[in-house]
Formats: C-alpha cells, structure tokens, sequence
C-alpha cells in the first residue's frame, strides 16, 4: 500500500505569549493551550491532499511523547488522517531518539514519503527530518513550498536563502515543509466525531527498541533581554534628523 | 582538553558567504580552540584561499569534487564526515544551507546537535533562543562524542581578515548518493546589497497593499544603500518573494538600521529583528506591536512619510 508518515507534535499554541517560569527551569505550560505544531498541520495537509489526488492510499500520523499528546492525534484524524500511532514516552525527546523511532516504524510501514515540519515551535531545533534522512540512508527535500510526485520521485521546491530551489528526489524521501506549501484545513465538528472512530495505536519506545537517551541537559531558561522604549517623532523631517544624528543616514 | 572546531564553509562557488566568518568569531569565543574551515566545491581553491584568510583559521580543507557544484546535503553530509575524525565540534551557519546540511551530518554521525547558537559558554555549554526567540536556554551537552552546531550569525560580527591558514587538498573517497538531483534555483538578481548582511535594511508589510506598493521603498533604499525585506504576510500575500522574509522562520538579521514600513510586529516578525542596532516603526495604526521595540516611532501614513524622506535626503 502507497502510504505516507506524518510527524505531529503537540506543542504551546502559536498564540500564547511565552512566559519563563520564575525558577527559570522552564516556560509555562499550566493551563497553556496546547496545539498541533503549525509546521506539522502543513505536513498533514499535503499528504491528505497527495492521497486525494491518487498518490497515495493511506495517511498515517505519528507522534512520541507522554499521554497528554492523545487530543493531538485526534485533532489529526479529524482533519483526515487514517490512522495514528502513538510512541508512549516521559521526558525529553531529543530529535535522535524521535528519528530513531521514525526509522523504526518506517521498516514497518514502508512508506513512499515522510512528511515532517521544518521545526516545532517550541524548541526550534530543526533536525529530525534531516537526522532521519541521514539515519535512513534516504533524500531530504528540506523547507519544501512546492511538491509534485511522480512515479518514483519527487520534485520539490524549497524556500531557501537565495530564493526558490528545486530538487528532484527519489522515494522514499524525507520531506520538510515550510509555510506556503499550503493552507491547512479547519477541522469541522462530524469530522471530530467521526475520528474517535478510527485507530489509534499505542507502542512503547521500548517496544520498538529505541533507547532514551538524553545528551543535552536543560540547564537554565531566562527571557530575553528587553529592548528599551524607543520616542515617537512627529514628522519625517523629525525622524530624518533624528537618524542623522546618530550617524544613521 | 583542546576543542578542535571544523566549520563548514558556506558559498556560492565563486565567495565565501560571510556566515562563515561569523562562524569563525563564534568557534573563537572558545580560549584555544584550533578552527578548521572545510570548503567543498565543484572547484574550491577560490573560496578556500578567502577562508584562509580569516582571522583565527588555523587550516582549510579543501574538498573538490564535481558532485559538489551544488550543495545537497545528502551529497556533502557523507564528505564531511569522512573528514571529521579528528574534530570535537562541527560548526555551521544556521542558514538554510547549514541547517539543511549539519543536521544530517549529526545524524550520520549520530552525535546531539545545538541549533542557532548564540554565545558559547564553555566547550559543552550554549546558550541558544526557543519559543521564537521567547526564551533564552542554556543547554550543557553531556556525551563524550562530537557535537554538531548552527550559529546564528546575526550573534556574532564576521571574522576580520589577515590571516594565512595552509590549505590542504583531501582526497575523499566516499561513495556519493545519487538519489537526490539539483534541478534548478530561482533567484532575483538585484544591485541591492543582500539582506543578510546589508548595514541598512528597510522592509514592508502588507500595509505597502501590492507589489507596485513596494516600489517606493525600493527607491528609498536605493537612495539610502539599503536592502529590502518584507515581513511573512507581505509575502504571503505576493509583494515580495520568499527570499526577502524576515522573520523567524525566513531571515534573522542584525543591520546597524532596521526600517519596519507598514508592518504589525508579529512575535515571529521581531524575532527575526531583535538584534538589529536601532529600530524605526513607520505604521498608520500607533498600537501595533513594532512601537514596543522601536527606537523611533511615527505614526503615520507610510505612502507620505516614505517618499518625502527621500525628498528631505536630497
């Protein structure tokens, strides 16, 4: 079967102001709404949407992480995933130990495609898909705005420094997405209750034979450092002298 | 013990990007660091000779091969490590060229990798931003291997010239995927400076309405010696193409004058501004987030204002 792996992340909602506990030993998250990581949900919706146009015949997504990721997974069948797995596992997941779990499960699935998002939002480390690439032996097409697939490859357009790139690369490949791949779809109410329906498989990390292992310690969060106000200037001509001034222009 | 540093260097074929030289201050801030740039190049004598000259580069590898005309990272990731032996950190910018690459030489060499380092504290300690640049986090690395790292250039000044590394031709004999394949890259040719570097930057939002908008700061920044960026909805929107993003997730820049023209200040916008030396806000709406961390502020119409500082300039 033509399937397609999909990374979700639960992460602090794109909206939520940020805030360093006062310990420093990490941000806020009591009561902290909780999300799909945006990158993630752009992930989802290409691969549903690869699946809609014939290129694929299932959208399985994945996620590792504690219990609490569960409503993640949900949110992610809803939007049409047909199936999720679930990789139990407390503490820091370092973008090695997720890859390694990704590769596992690969051997499993034997998909065409893994689509991942460029970073989460919350740690913006940015690594698993090029680590998993890397791990797997694979292509990555890393930042991807564009996607086409054809029989055994993929031609990909990526976002980068210098402008627009295009790769092509052959499957299975690692797929990064960046955000104007495409706008995901709103979730709409039957589709939720229609997802408490569908599978959701829970595995162990040591079930599939991934160790833990935590090479970076958290060891401080601070915010960080405040700009101070600037003034409002009342004209242009004020705002050029002003700069002038400072040896600015 | 010595940390000895390899950083891959960034280019065009032709130069050295100057993301390399600020990898180069950033490898330096460790006392005693020996600093290796590795240079792979279709032909790299040209830009390994620039990296010899960079102050603090105690050798230059350099790694010719046809299959390095254009740099895939599945193509070079395997390169570099057959060379990393004898090296603690691997180094390179966190641009979308090193972190595409580094990360995939992390996992080849199955080693942690600290993204978008901003100060190093000691051989197994960085400090790096998260949540966007929301929190700063200080991070101590506890394996005896290799560590890989991308360094956020708009932290560092570029390293100064004068220096004069040996350079030494490697033989790498690895074999080379062949399952990924350059098609083509898009880029607008301009006069401007780049963005990345430019001392000046002036940059528009949606407020600037159409790509027609963007003209009038095109010509300002012509006039001052600027460079143009845009903000994500300006993109998104169509004004400008993604290459001029500045943000968090398109370009983080540090100019000596940024010029936010018509834009909100999105968390995402400012994190990608929050180093630059003095900020000016020009927006009609004088609650938006930009006057918060501007250093002048007017509250304006941007298609008046912008024009008759032209005028006033002369």
């Amino acid at each position: 079967m033509k399937r397609i792996l999909v990374g979700i992340k639960r992460v602090v909602d794109y909206n939520v102001r940020i805030r360093v506990k006062p310990d420093n030993s990490g941000v806020v998250t009591d009561g902290v709404k909780m999300s799909v990581n945006p990158f993630d949900e752009i992930a989802l919706e290409e691969a549903l949407r690869i699946k809609e146009r014939g290129g694929a015949e299932e959208v399985v997504v994945v996620t590792v992480g504690p219990a609490d990721c569960q409503p993640q997974l949900r949110t992610a069948l809803a939007m049409g995933a047909d199936r999720a797995v679930h990789v139990q596992a407390d503490g820091l997941i370092e973008p090695l130990v997720a890859a390694r779990v990704f590769l596992k499960l690969i051997e499993k699935e034997q998909p065409i495609l893994v689509i991942l998002g460029k970073q989460a939002i919350d740690d913006d480390n940015g690594q698993t898909g090029q680590v998993l690439a890397a791990l797997w032996n694979r292509p990555q097409a890393t930042y991807a705005s564009k996607l086409e697939l054809t029989e055994g490859s993929a031609r990909v357009t990526r976002e980068v420094d210098a402008g627009l790139e295009t790769l092509e690369v052959d499957l299975p490949a690692v797929i990064t997405t960046d955000l104007r791949l495409n706008e995901p779809r709103y979730v709409k109410l039957p589709d939720i209750m229609k997802a408490k329906k569908k599978p959701l498989d829970t595995l162990t990390l040591s079930a599939l034979g991934v160790e833990l292992r935590q090479q970076l310690k958290l060891v401080r969060f601070e915010p960080p450092p405040q700009r101070q106000k600037g003034i409002r200037v009342k004209d242009a001509a004020e705002l050029v002298e002003a700069l002038k001034k400072k040896g600015l222009l | 013990m010595t940390a000895r540093i390899l950083i891959v260097a960034e280019h065009d074929g032709a130069k050295l990007n100057p993301s390399t030289a600020k990898c180069v201050t950033c490898a330096r801030s460790l006392a005693g660091a020996e600093i290796t740039v590795v240079v792979c190049a279709a032909d790299a004598a040209a830009v390994a000779a620039q990296a010899a000259q960079l102050a603090g580069v105690g050798r230059v590898l350099s790694i010719d091969n046809p299959a390095n005309a254009h740099a895939l990272a599945a193509v070079l990731a395997p390169q570099i490590v057959a060379v990393a032996g004898p090296y603690t950190h691997l180094l390179g910018p966190s641009s979308t060229f090193g972190k595409d690459l580094m990360a995939r030489i992390a996992g080849l060499l199955d080693a942690p990798q600290v993204s978008d380092i901003m100060a190093i504290e000691s051989a197994t300690r960085f400090r790096r931003p998260i949540f966007a640049g929301n929190a700063i986090l200080t991070v101590e690395c506890s394996g005896a291997g290799k560590l890989v790292g991308t360094v956020r250039a708009a932290s560092f000044e570029a390293a100064g010239g004068g220096g004069a590394a040996a350079i030494e031709q490697v033989a790498v004999a690895v074999p080379l995927p062949t399952h990924t394949r350059f098609i083509s890259v898009s880029a607008a040719k301009s006069d401007r400076p780049d963005l990345q570097t430019a001392a000046r930057v002036i940059s528009g939002g949606r407020a600037l309405g159409s790509a027609d908008g963007f003209k009038i700061l095109y010509s300002l920044a012509d006039r001052i010696g600027a460079a143009v960026g845009a903000s994500r909805a300006a993109v998104d929107a169509g004004y400008a193409p993604n290459e001029m993003q500045v943000g968090q997730t398109g370009k983080i820049i540090a100019p000596e004058l940024y010029v936010a023209v018509g834009i909100s200040g999105a968390i995402q916008h400012l994190t990608g501004i929050k180093d630059a030396r003095t900020i000016v806000a020009i927006n009609k709406d004088g609650e938006a987030p930009i006057f918060e961390v501007a250093d002048f502020g007017l509250v304006a119409d941007l298609f008046q204002v912008i024009p008759e500082i032209e005028r006033l300039l002369g």
